[in-house]
């Protein structure tokens, strides 16, 4: 096993504050490696110190079995990039956007033609070249942040919530783009996420994140199976809560999440549970409407945000539901904040983490 | 009613025989302001660049200096520099006093807040997440700056811009420190010095001429940097040199 990168006692502070506490962790070469964690928990300051960007308060960072100098990492920066969670784009044509860290490189513009083509190819934006990148749609510009960053072919590729805020369909072609570039091109990936669903799916490894500090790191299924206490504190990522299940006579079981909410799942279960519900499953209504969805909730809107073709709704039923519902319905129902509305979705659609 | 009107018929015939004198001051004028308006560039650009992207104490005071100096009255900057220039002044050595480079000087200094000020608000106003974007990508910190530089190309145009034309339409310092030397050998009447003379003795024909040569010309300058911004000339221009030029002949080829 090759390692990539190192972080070894890496500590960074800002002011009094504590980002990263004694952080150890091993990038592999060729893997992708996940850094999982709720918001501030320091993801994005290690990938700002993996993209070397960013200098460690104090401990050590190698990359390619190099101790790195953060006095000068000019030469280290060439070879690993990072993507940001706020799409960045410069206000020129995707082209000049895509080739800049090849101009950079120095590449001749037959390779940089080729290689911006071959990009746009893989994260399906073929024949973009001229379009003004700041007029393309939010999931349109995050594709060619990713683009920007692939054609650099770097030894180290570090996104930072690549998918967060990209609806359903942008979100899918990104996280084939992963797959793909790990794949076929070996690059090592670290990819910052919330996102707990994409963190089983994509990732070779998990780094679980807690207040600055790396808590476990594991497979997917190690680290999922073991339901640690850390995880459990995920209750702030969308729609995951945790709860006691209870068996019913019915063959299901009743999660109670707290605040008078139990949530009915398909599985029998008893005890701890972790339960998570995809927003796209959620059927969002006016009024109560007679289905055979086994969970209905009333509550109110608390935060509207506003997807490419979607809405993304966050319902408070006395635990907050995060809801997706397509633009056209989000019009037609005259949705607002603080508008009372049901949810509604089936024990089936209740995943169990 | 008819003195106005005869004055601007000889105006206009002064203008269109193309009167030596008019047009040796014309170009003076352009000669003068244009070299006043790169020397503020030299060194108004690098300083707001430093006081746009560099974090520092007393920013807020440095910025609030320049806006100040933009409502200086040129009077005051004029006195300033004239008693700099004299011979018992302090830069008297340099023998600048009633000599071209004096007015040149003048204006640049004149112009620098404003350069300076619009400058720094439109480097300011960039995305901050430019800087590093550029950085992850590979640039060094002088490419990232450059990077911030191109994405405020609009604004630092229009400062430019803005900077020129106070510096063509100035009178108090270019009177104080020139001296509206009209023959000899350095002459430095330039088109506001004339107008204002002009009037002084009642040449009203000549000191229209020149008004309205100043504002044709003001016009034309404002108007192709206005339809080049259009065409995105100067930006691309700005971009890569030629970048725009080499793409219309690939797309001809």
């Amino acid at each position: 096993m090759t390692v990539n990168a190192e972080l070894k006692d890496v500590t960074k502070t800002y002011g009094n504050k504590i980002v990263l506490d004694t952080v150890n962790l091993q990038i592999r070469e060729g893997e992708i490696l996940a850094l999982l964690g709720p918001n501030g928990s320091g993801k994005t300051t290690i990938l700002k110190i993996l993209a070397f960007i960013e200098n460690p308060s104090s401990g050590e960072v190698t990359f390619q079995g190099e101790k790195v100098n953060f006095k000068n990492t000019e030469k280290v920066r060439l070879q690993s990039t990072l993507v940001f969670q706020k799409t960045t784009v410069f206000g020129t044509s995707v082209y000049n956007n895509i080739a800049y860290g090849l101009k950079l490189r120095k590449m001749p513009k037959e390779t940089r033609d080729r290689e911006v083509k071959k990009g746009l190819e893989l994260v399906k934006l073929e024949g973009f070249e001229k379009r003004n990148a700041r007029k393309l749609s939010g999931g349109e510009q995050q594709r060619v942040a990713i683009a920007r960053a692939l054609v650099l072919k770097t030894k180290l590729l570090l996104l930072d919530e690549p998918t967060a805020n990209l609806d359903p369909k942008n979100a899918g072609i990104l996280e084939e783009v992963i797959d793909t570039v790990n794949r076929e091109n070996k690059t090592t990936i670290v990819m910052a996420t919330h996102n707990m669903f994409q963190a089983k799916k994509l990732p070779h490894r998990i780094a679980l994140m807690d207040e600055g500090k790396i808590t476990e790191v594991g497979s997917p299924a190690e680290v999922f199976g073991k339901l640690s206490k850390n995880l459990a504190s995920f209750a702030a990522v969308d729609n995951t809560f945790t709860g006691t299940a209870k068996a019913t006579a019915a063959g299901t079981s009743r999660v109670d999440v707290g605040n008078g909410v139990q949530i009915e799942v398909a599985a029998q279960r008893q005890g701890a549970t972790v339960v998570f519900i995809n927003p796209q499953d959620i059927i969002l209504s006016k009024t109560a409407v007679k289905s055979s969805a086994r969970n209905v909730f009333k509550g109110k809107i608390t935060e509207i945000t506003d997807l490419d073709s979607l809405v993304k709704l966050k319902v408070d039923v006395g635990k907050t539901f995060t809801v997706q519902i397509t633009k056209q319905s989000f019009n037609e129902m005259g949705l607002c904040l603080n508008a009372e509305v049901f949810i509604a979705f089936k024990a089936s659609s209740v995943q169990v983490i | 009613m008819a003195d106005i009107l005869s004055d601007t018929i000889q105006a206009l015939q002064l203008i269109l025989s193309g009167d030596p004198t008019i047009y040796g001051i014309v170009s003076r004028s352009l000669l003068f302001s244009g070299t006043a308006i790169i020397l503020a560039i030299l060194w108004g650009t690098p300083l707001s660049m430093l006081i746009a992207m560099k974090e520092f104490r007393g920013k807020i005071i440095i910025k609030t200096f320049f806006n100040t100096l933009i409502g200086l009255p040129t009077v005051v900057l004029g006195l300033i520099l004239f008693l700099s220039f004299s011979r018992s002044g302090p830069l008297g050595f340099l023998g600048l006093l009633y000599t071209p480079g004096a007015i040149m000087i003048g204006q640049a200094i004149l112009i620098t807040p404003i350069l300076v000020s619009i400058g720094v608000s439109a480097i300011e106003s960039v995305d901050p997440d430019i800087m590093n974007l550029a950085q992850t990508l590979g640039a060094s910190e002088s490419q990232a700056q450059i990077a911030v530089l191109k994405e405020a190309i609009n604004g630092i145009l229009l400062s430019y811009l803005g900077s020129f034309n106070r510096a063509i339409g100035e009178l108090g310092v270019v009177l104080m420190v020139g001296g509206n030397i009209e023959g000899g050998g350095l002459q430095t009447a330039v088109m506001t010095t004339s107008i204002a003379r002009d009037v002084q003795i009642s040449e009203f024909g000549l000191a229209i001429a020149l008004g309205i040569l100043l504002v044709l010309i003001l016009f034309t300058i404002n108007m192709i940097v206005v339809l080049l911004r259009k065409a995105n000339y100067l930006v691309e221009l700005a971009k890569g040199p030629y970048a725009k030029l080499k793409r219309s002949r690939e797309t001809k080829r």
